[in-house]
């Protein structure tokens, strides 16, 4: 039988039931949301399955979403079944001040690094990792940088003036108080 | 500890410890990039392995929140350097996957063309480089001199030889000139010869079968598990190749074959490697021959006909005022893009290159990550090199063409 | 269109045309003696057998790999035996972005340097962050030592490669030998935490 997305989504309904939900499918590759408590049992079938056969992760990322309260941190992952060429993403949720993940280093050893660089970048934490450490940034670092509050560059450097790329350094440019210290320059 | 050790008296109360620490510290001489071994040798035989990778964190994915669609090209130029237009025509093609701008087969001819020159260049920097880390100098001083002939293709192209930037969403900047056709016959007719040169130097050259056949194997399903592509996993024993698999830009139409090795330790992923620069020949041939058969307007479009996405041609832009206007709304991004979530892969050199874009609307991607093949395989270096020499290690961290820039992004 | 006018038909090399020797210092000659200051010996000594320590990073590293090949020969400057120990070497190239991560390889590196020592940033992230204005970047190698030759470009092109080190050249051969110990060069030091 072709594996279809239909028949994939059939599949995880009846074995999940209400846990996966809002599915869709965008560029023909189908997409669902899950419950966190859920992930390894939702992999683990996928893998071993006879019919399906995601043997393949093909990749682990976080999302920052501040507007979801209650459901900030996203993790997705990306599945693939090489033999029939079917991709497949999920996603699950995580709040922000609970950031606990299953891991899925037992079922993909692939898994082991992308688990660090989401918790690098985001803060998640995974559940039974081997070495949860930071790995792209300095170890010392104390915040999660892609997060949406911080901002891209380092704050303490002096050989940049970020009036000049519209990220002023002022608050509010006040073009009369600007004038007039020109024109006081001029008259000295 | 063993018997020769028994001559050898430790003063009392000294720490005996059986293995010795090594540091292949970001600075080491083979010129790799700059990532970090902790190696720990019984002798000369290592036990464990621990890699630090990080020194070169560039926080792409942070700064393409920031950049529009067509800022962010100069990003993925410096993931994996050695191919940069590799790079930038997978990024055009996923965002022609978001827009929904189909190209036309001519420029589908002109990319194939280009990203298999930037694959056979990012092979030939690999196989020359785990030549010279098992002490052959003379075959990367040889082949460099054709790798400065694909660099003078690319600036007949785009103008610059190693970040290129080249292309744009939906096509190319200008038409290839003749003389870019006359070098890329050029390097056709001059490359196979010193191709079959320097596998005359390595392939059955005793010292080099000694020093890679055995060295870093891996079996298929570990590959599979680690999440290996590219021509480490081909070596391993797994013919996935995404241009076959889910083809895109027109790689159905092409004839190559996939070379597959047996054991993946290096010697494989050498000969793999050698023989992908064949069939990247083939497929030039035909890509040429291809556009010589297209008639017509076919014949002479070098771009698709999108005016929102696509910049206007220079001399438009320095004399026509709507053109500027135009110009400078595609690249400040004032063109929103339509709302969805992508994820489009190409084979790059060193496996899958995925690119996963959130896109809400705005001018800029709400979320952009790149799935760097060189990153996911690296964590099975630990696995690779156990139970192996010290001088097993070099050449495994090289035959896996491990690049800085790709790996940390 | 316009026409490409280089490169198409290259011209056969003749030895004659390029070959430059080394020239003379000033000086006092005489039948079978030359008498010039030490420092302009000691100078030419030097500026003609630099060693490099390519400390290459990123994407300049792969535009040092060409420079090194043999279209844009280094060793003709003397660099044929770069090496990758700092007490060996003269000349520290830095190529390629130097992320907070590595600033402290860089330091010691430079600190286990034995004098005299140049520093050449090759490319725009060594000389001032590049592109990359982010947190994980230094901005600048200056921000960690004292650098001699900013080499701008990304990458540069190899010939600006060989004119950053020809420049370094002309500072080396132009140096004077009490300068390592002079005050100035200490305070130098001093402001960069480096002892």
């Amino acid at each position: 039988m072709a594996l279809t997305n239909e028949f994939i989504k059939q599949k995880l309904i009846d074995k999940f039931g209400d846990q996966v939900f809002a599915f869709e499918e965008q560029f023909g590759l189908l997409s669902f949301h899950a419950d966190k408590e859920i992930n390894l049992k939702i992999l683990s079938f996928l893998k071993e399955d006879e019919t399906l056969g995601f043997n393949f992760l093909t990749d682990i990322c976080g999302v920052h979403y501040p507007d979801q309260k209650g459901a900030e941190l996203a993790v997705v992952y990306h599945l693939h079944n090489i033999k029939e060429n079917v991709r497949l993403r999920f996603k699950v949720f995580a709040d922000i001040n609970k950031p606990e993940v299953y891991t899925a280093t037992g079922i993909y050893e692939a898994a082991n690094w992308m688990e660090r660089e989401t918790y690098d970048f985001y803060g998640i934490i995974f559940i039974g990792h081997p070495n949860l450490k930071r790995i792209l940034n300095v170890d010392e670092m104390d915040y999660f940088p892609m997060r949406k509050e911080y901002p891209l560059e380092d704050q303490s450097r002096i050989d940049k003036d970020d009036e000049m790329f519209g990220r002023g350094g002022s608050d509010h440019f006040d073009l009369g108080k600007r004038l007039q210290d020109s024109v006081v320059e001029n008259e000295k | 500890m063993s018997d020769i050790h028994q001559n050898i008296n430790l003063p009392a109360g000294s720490i005996e410890k059986q293995t010795t620490t090594l540091n292949l510290g970001p600075t080491h001489p083979a010129t790799h990039g700059v990532f970090q071994n902790i190696l720990e040798l019984d002798g000369e035989k290592i036990v464990a392995a621990t890699q630090t990778v990080g020194y070169i964190h560039r926080a792409f994915e942070k700064i393409a929140e920031r950049r529009s669609l067509y800022q962010i090209t100069p990003l993925t130029d410096r993931l994996n350097y050695c191919s940069a237009p590799l790079n930038n025509i997978g990024w055009h093609l996923t965002c022609e996957k978001l827009l929904g701008i189909q190209t036309p087969k001519r420029v589908d001819y002109l990319r194939i063309i280009i990203m298999e020159l930037a694959r056979i260049a990012d092979h030939l920097i690999c196989n020359s480089i785990v030549g010279v880390d098992s002490g052959a100098f003379s075959g990367f001083l040889y082949v460099m001199q054709y790798r400065e002939l694909i660099y003078e293709i690319y600036e007949e192209v785009c103008g610059s030889r190693l970040t290129t930037n080249i292309g744009r969403i939906g096509g190319f900047e200008r038409d290839f000139s003749n003389t870019a056709f006359e070098k890329i016959e050029k390097f056709l007719n001059e490359y196979p010869k010193v191709l079959k040169e320097f596998e005359n130097l390595f392939n059955r050259n005793r010292i080099f079968m000694e020093r890679t056949i055995g060295a870093g194997p891996i079996s298929a399903e570990r590959a599979l598990n680690y999440g290996f592509t590219g021509p480490n996993l081909r070596a391993a024993g797994v013919d996935y190749d995404v241009r076959v698999v889910s083809p895109y830009c027109s790689y159905e139409e092409f004839e190559f074959d996939i070379p597959i090795g047996s054991t993946g330790d290096c010697y494989d992923r050498f000969l793999v490697r050698n023989a992908e620069m064949w069939q990247s020949m083939r497929i030039i041939e035909q890509a040429l021959q291809k556009l010589n058969e297209l008639k017509g307007e076919e014949a002479t479009v070098y771009h698709a006909d999108v005016p929102e996405y696509y910049l206007p041609p220079k001399q438009d832009v320095y004399t026509k005022m709507e053109a500027l206007i135009w110009h400078f709304k595609i690249i400040m991004g004032e063109i929103n893009m339509p709302q969805g979530e992508l994820y489009h892969s190409i084979e790059a050199c060193n496996g899958e290159l995925g690119f996963y874009i959130i896109s809400d609307g705005g001018r800029t991607p709400y979320r952009l990550h790149f799935r760097r093949p060189c990153f996911i395989y690296y964590q099975a270096y630990e696995e690779l090199v156990k139970g192996g020499m010290l001088s097993d290690a070099i050449i495994v961290m090289s035959s896996l063409n491990l690049i800085a820039g790709e790996m940390d992004a | 269109m316009r026409p490409v006018s280089f490169n198409i038909k290259p011209k056969k090399a003749d030895v004659n045309d390029s070959l430059m020797m080394a020239e003379m210092p000033p000086g006092y000659e005489g039948q079978g003696f030359f008498a010039t200051t030490l420092d302009s010996v000691i100078g030419l000594a030097r500026k003609n057998s630099l060693w490099p320590l390519p400390f290459a990073t990123s994407c300049c590293g792969i535009e040092f790999m060409a420079t090194m090949a043999a279209t844009y020969d280094l060793a003709r400057f003397g660099s044929e035996r770069v090496g990758f120990s700092p007490r060996q070497c003269d000349l520290l190239m830095v190529m390629g972005t130097i992320a907070k991560k590595m600033a402290p390889v860089v330091k010691q590196v430079y600190l286990q340097m034995a004098e005299p020592r140049w520093v050449i940033a090759v490319g725009a992230c060594a000389s001032s962050g590049g592109i990359f204005d982010t947190y994980s970047v230094l901005q600048g190698i200056d921000q960690i030592i004292p650098v001699d030759v900013y080499v701008p470009g990304c990458p540069p092109r190899p010939e600006a490669i060989l004119d950053g080190v020809m420049r370094v050249q002309d500072l080396v051969g132009k140096e004077s030998l009490r300068r390592r110990n002079s005050e100035r060069y200490k305070g130098l030091l001093e402001s960069y935490g480096i002892q």
